[in-house]
C-alpha cells in the first residue's frame, strides 16, 4: 500500500535524524565512563578483621579523631562551629555518626592511613613539597597499623545507622553538603536554611554561609556549583560516575574522591532527583493516564474516519 | 442599512448579521479539496494542533515566567517546575511542541517540493509557507534565551554576532539588537516581548494569509492532476460522491485530518512524557553564566543544517553562504524553470535532486552538531558545497526537463 510506505519513508528519515543528532552526536562530544560499581580497586584489600571496643578507644584516644571531627551519635561535640571549621581547614570536618554507613569500608581504611591518597588529590597536596592535606594521617598507636585502623572503621561502622536506614538527604548532606549548595532544597554548605520570622536573622545566617563560602573558595580554587539542577544538566550517569572518581571526567580538579559505598551513592542520586527532577513520579502517572486517553481519541477518529469515507470511495 | 426582520431562531438572528450559514459553506462544506490525497496532507493540520498546544501552554508559562536575568532561570526551573501544580506539563509540552512542530514543517515543506505544490498558480501558498518558516525560527530562538541557561545565554551571544557581518565589524548593530554590549537584562527583555508578542502576532497573520492562499489555486493532489473544482463539486453535490475527484472540507477531509493528528498525538505526548530530552538541552540547566563559555555550543536540531553552512567556511564566506541558505528557499518557484506540477517520481532529473537535496540537508543536520573535527569537518564542507552546487543546477536541469 502506497500511504504505508510513505509513512515508513517518513519514520525511518525521522529516526535517522535522531539518531544522528542525539546518540551520536552525544557519543562524539561526550567522554563516556564506564561505572567500576564503587569497588575502589586501586586501594588496598582488607586483610584484617576490627574490633569495636579497641576501635573506640583509638577514635577517642590515640587516633585523636575527636580533635576535629565531632561524633554526635557518641556525644562527642563538635570542636567549633561550621565557619571557624572551614576557616581553619578549608573546608568543615564532617560529623563522624554515621560515616560507618556511608563511605566504603576498604576506602576509610585507606583514608585513615593516607587521606591524600584515598580522595585522589594527591596533584593538591603534596607530601614532599610539604603541601600536606589538612586532615592529618594516622600514624599508628605502637601495634600493627593495619588492625588499628580496622578497629576505627570498625567502631565508625558501630555507631553508624545501618545501611539501609541512610536516607538521601544524611547521604548528601554527609557526603557532598559540605562544599556544595543546593538552593531549591534550602541547603547551603552549613546546614538547612530555616525559615527566620526577622530579616536580620536572615541576613546574619547570611553572612555566616558567606564567610564559610570565602574559606571554601580559598580551598578548592573556586566555590563549588550548587546542584539543585544537577539532575538534569548531568544526568544520573554522570553524577554517579563522577561521584566515583571526579578526575575521570576533570582530570586535576581539586574536588575530592568521597568514597560512597554504591548504595549511598544511590541516595545521593535520589536526593538530587528530588531536588531538580521533584515532580518524576507524578509525570508517569499522568503519562500513562494521557496516554490512554489520547489512544483512545486515536480510535474513535479512526472510525469516524472510516464511517465517513464509506461513502466516498 | 439592510433589511432585518423579526429572527424565527438563534441562527436565524445570526444569520441575518453574520450569514454563519454561507460563512460555513466557504470554510467548510462547500470548501472542496481533492480526493487523492494521503496522510502528509493532513500535516497542515497537525501544525494547526501544534500551534495551539504551544499557544495554550505558552499562556499557563507566562503566568509564572520572570523576564529577569536575576530570576528568569528559577523561574522556570523551581517556580514553574516545583512549585506550580503541573508547571512541569506545561513546561514539557511547551519544550516537546517546540521541537517536534519543526519536525512537521519539514516534513510538509519536503511534501510540497515532492509534489510540485508551490508552482503553477501556488507560488504564494509556498513563500506565505516560507515566511512562515522564518517567523518559527524567530519565535524558537527568542524562546530559547528565556530560561536564561548557558545554552540561552551563549547561543544568544553566537546568533546576535553573526550581524557584525565579519569583516563589516557592525559593532554598533549588534549592541543595537542587544542593548547592551553583552546580552543581559536589556536582551532579555527585548526577546522576551519578540517571543510571547510580535512574533507570535506575525505568525498568526502569516497563518491567516497561507490559508487565503489557498482558496484560489486550491489544494494540489497526489498525481498532480488538474481538477476542475466546479464541475466536481457538482457532481459531488448531485449525489456522486464515488465519482466525484472532490470532497468538502468538513466532514469529509476533517475525518482524514482528525485521525492523523490522533496518531500523531500518541507520538508527541509519548515524547513529553517519557522521551523529552532530546528537546530539552542539557546544558541549558546550567544557569548563565558569562564568564563560562560551554565545551560545545550547537543550536537545536532544526537550525544545524543552516548552522553547518556556515560553520564549514571563513566567517566572510560562511556568512554570505548561511544567507543564501536562509533566503534561497524562498525562490524555489522560480528556480524551478519546469511547468510539471506532478510527483518527483515522474520527473526526470527532478527526482534525483529531491532525495540529493533531502540527504544533504540530514548530513548537515548531523555534521552540525558535532564537533568541528575530522572526518566532520570535511563532511561537512562537501555537504554545505554540495548544497549551494544543487541550488545552482535546479534552473539549469528543469529547464531541459521534458514535459509531462
Amino acid at each position: 500500500m502506497k500511504e504505508l510506505l510513505i509513512l515508513v519513508v517518513v519514520t525511518v528519515f525521522t529516526l535517522l535524524v535522531y539518531y544522528l543528532v542525539e546518540p551520536f552526536a552525544h557519543s562524539q562530544m561526550h567522554k563516556h565512563v564506564e561505572s567500576e560499581h564503587f569497588a575502589y580497586a586501586d586501594l588496598p584489600a582488607l586483610t584484617k578483621k576490627g574490633d569495636v571496643a579497641r576501635g573506640k578507644d583509638l577514635v577517642m584516644g590515640a587516633g585523636a579523631c575527636a580533635g576535629c571531627h565531632s561524633i554526635e551519635a557518641a556525644d562527642m561535640p563538635a570542636p567549633m562551629d561550621a565557619v571557624s571549621g572551614a576557616a581553619a581547614y578549608g573546608v568543615n570536618p564532617p560529623d563522624l555518626s554515621n560515616a560507618g554507613a556511608i563511605y566504603d569500608t576498604k576506602f576509610l581504611n585507606a583514608l585513615i592511613k593516607n587521606p591524600a591518597h584515598a580522595l585522589v588529590v594527591e596533584h593538591k597536596f603534596d607530601e614532599s613539597k610539604g603541601e600536606m592535606h589538612p586532615m592529618v594521617p594516622f600514624y599508628g598507636a605502637g601495634g600493627d597499623m593495619d588492625q588499628e585502623v580496622a578497629d576505627m572503621v570498625a567502631y565508625l561502622q558501630s555507631i553508624a545507622v545501618k545501611a539501609e536506614a541512610v536516607t538521601p538527604e544524611m547521604a548528601f548532606e554527609n557526603a557532598c553538603g559540605r562544599c556544595h549548595a543546593v538552593k531549591y532544597e534550602k541547603w547551603t554548605q552549613i546546614g538547612t536554611k530555616p525559615a527566620f520570622k526577622h530579616k536580620k536573622d536572615a541576613l546574619a545566617f547570611d553572612i555566616k554561609v558567606l564567610e564559610y563560602q570565602d574559606s571554601l573558595k580559598a580551598y578548592m580554587g573556586k566555590l563549588p556549583p550548587d546542584l539543585s539542577m544537577y539532575i538534569r544538566s548531568r544526568g544520573e550517569h554522570y553524577i554517579s560516575t563522577f561521584v566515583e572518581n571526579p578526575q575521570s571526567y576533570l582530570e586535576g580538579t581539586s574536588m575530592p574522591r568521597v568514597g560512597v559505598s554504591a548504595e549511598a551513592a544511590e541516595k545521593v542520586v535520589e536526593y538530587l532527583e528530588d531536588a531538580g527532577d521533584t515532580k518524576r513520579h507524578e509525570r508517569e502517572e499522568i503519562g500513562m493516564n494521557v496516554m490512554i486517553y489520547i489512544i483512545i481519541f486515536a480510535i474513535f477518529a479512526l472510525l469516524w474516519k472510516k464511517q465517513v469515507w464509506r461513502d466516498l470511495h | 442599512m439592510a433589511h432585518f426582520t423579526k429572527a424565527t431562531s438563534i441562527k436565524d438572528w445570526l444569520n441575518q448579521r453574520l450569514a454563519i450559514d454561507k460563512v460555513e459553506k466557504v470554510m467548510a462544506s462547500e470548501y472542496w479539496i481533492p480526493k487523492n490525497i494521503n496522510f502528509l496532507w493532513a500535516m497542515g493540520m497537525v501544525l494547526v494542533i501544534t500551534f495551539a498546544l504551544l499557544l495554550v501552554s505558552g499562556i499557563f508559562l507566562l503566568m509564572y515566567y520572570q523576564p529577569n536575568v536575576d530570576t528568569a532561570f528559577d523561574s522556570v526551573n523551581y517556580t514553574i517546575m516545583r512549585e506550580v501544580d503541573f508547571g512541569w506539563l506545561w513546561r514539557h509540552v511547551h519544550g516537546v511542541a517546540a521541537s517536534v512542530v519543526f519536525l512537521i514543517i519539514y516534513i510538509h515543506m519536503f511534501t510540497a517540493i515532492y509534489y510540485g505544490s508551490y508552482k503553477k498558480g501556488r507560488e504564494m501558498i509556498w513563500i506565505s509557507g516560507m515566511l512562515l518558516f522564518i517567523a518559527f525560527s524567530a519565535e524558537a530562538f527568542s524562546g530559547y534565551m528565556l530560561p536564561w541557561g548557558q545554552m540561552s545565554y551563549w547561543a544568544g551571544m553566537v546568533i546576535t554576532n553573526l550581524f557584525s557581518g565579519g569583516s563589516l565589524h557592525a559593532d554598533g548593530l549588534v549592541e543595537w539588537i542587544r542593548g547592551d554590549y553583552v546580552p543581559a537584562q536589556a536582551f532579555l527583555n527585548r526577546f522576551f516581548m519578540l517571543h510571547v508578542l510580535l512574533v507570535p502576532l506575525a505568525i498568526i497573520g502569516l497563518i491567516g494569509l497561507h490559508f487565503g492562499a489557498l482558496r484560489i489555486p486550491h489544494v494540489n493532489n497526489q498525481d498532480g492532476e488538474e481538477i476542475d473544482f466546479e464541475a466536481e463539486s457538482k457532481k459531488y453535490l448531485a449525489g456522486d460522491k464515488t465519482g466525484s475527484k472532490v470532497i468538502r472540507f468538513a466532514n469529509d477531509f476533517m475525518s482524514k485530518d482528525m485521525m492523523v493528528v490522533g496518531f500523531y498525538l500518541i507520538f508527541f505526548f509519548y515524547l513529553v512524557f517519557y522521551h523529552y530530552g532530546f528537546a530539552m538541552d542539557p546544558v541549558n540547566f546550567d544557569p548563565a553564566d558569562g564568564l563560562k563559555t560551554p565545551e560545545h555550543i550547537y543550536p537545536e536540531w532544526y537550525f544545524l543544517w543552516s548552522y553547518e553552512i556556515l560553520r564549514p567556511f571563513s566567517t566572510d564566506i560562511g556568512l554570505m553562504a548561511f544567507a543564501f541558505a536562509q533566503v534561497i528557499f524562498l525562490a524555489l518557484p522560480f528556480l524551478d524553470r519546469s511547468d510539471n506540477a506532478i510527483p518527483a517520481s515522474r520527473r526526470g532529473l527532478f527526482k534525483f535532486w529531491f532525495w540529493a537535496m533531502l540527504i544533504d540537508m540530514i548530513t548537515l543536520t548531523a555534521m552540525g552538531k558535532v564537533p568541528p573535527i575530522e572526518p566532520f569537518g570535511t563532511i561537512g564542507l562537501i555537504a554545505a558545497l554540495t548544497f549551494i552546487g544543487l541550488w545552482i543546477a535546479l534552473p539549469i536541469i528543469t529547464y531541459y526537463e521534458k514535459k509531462a
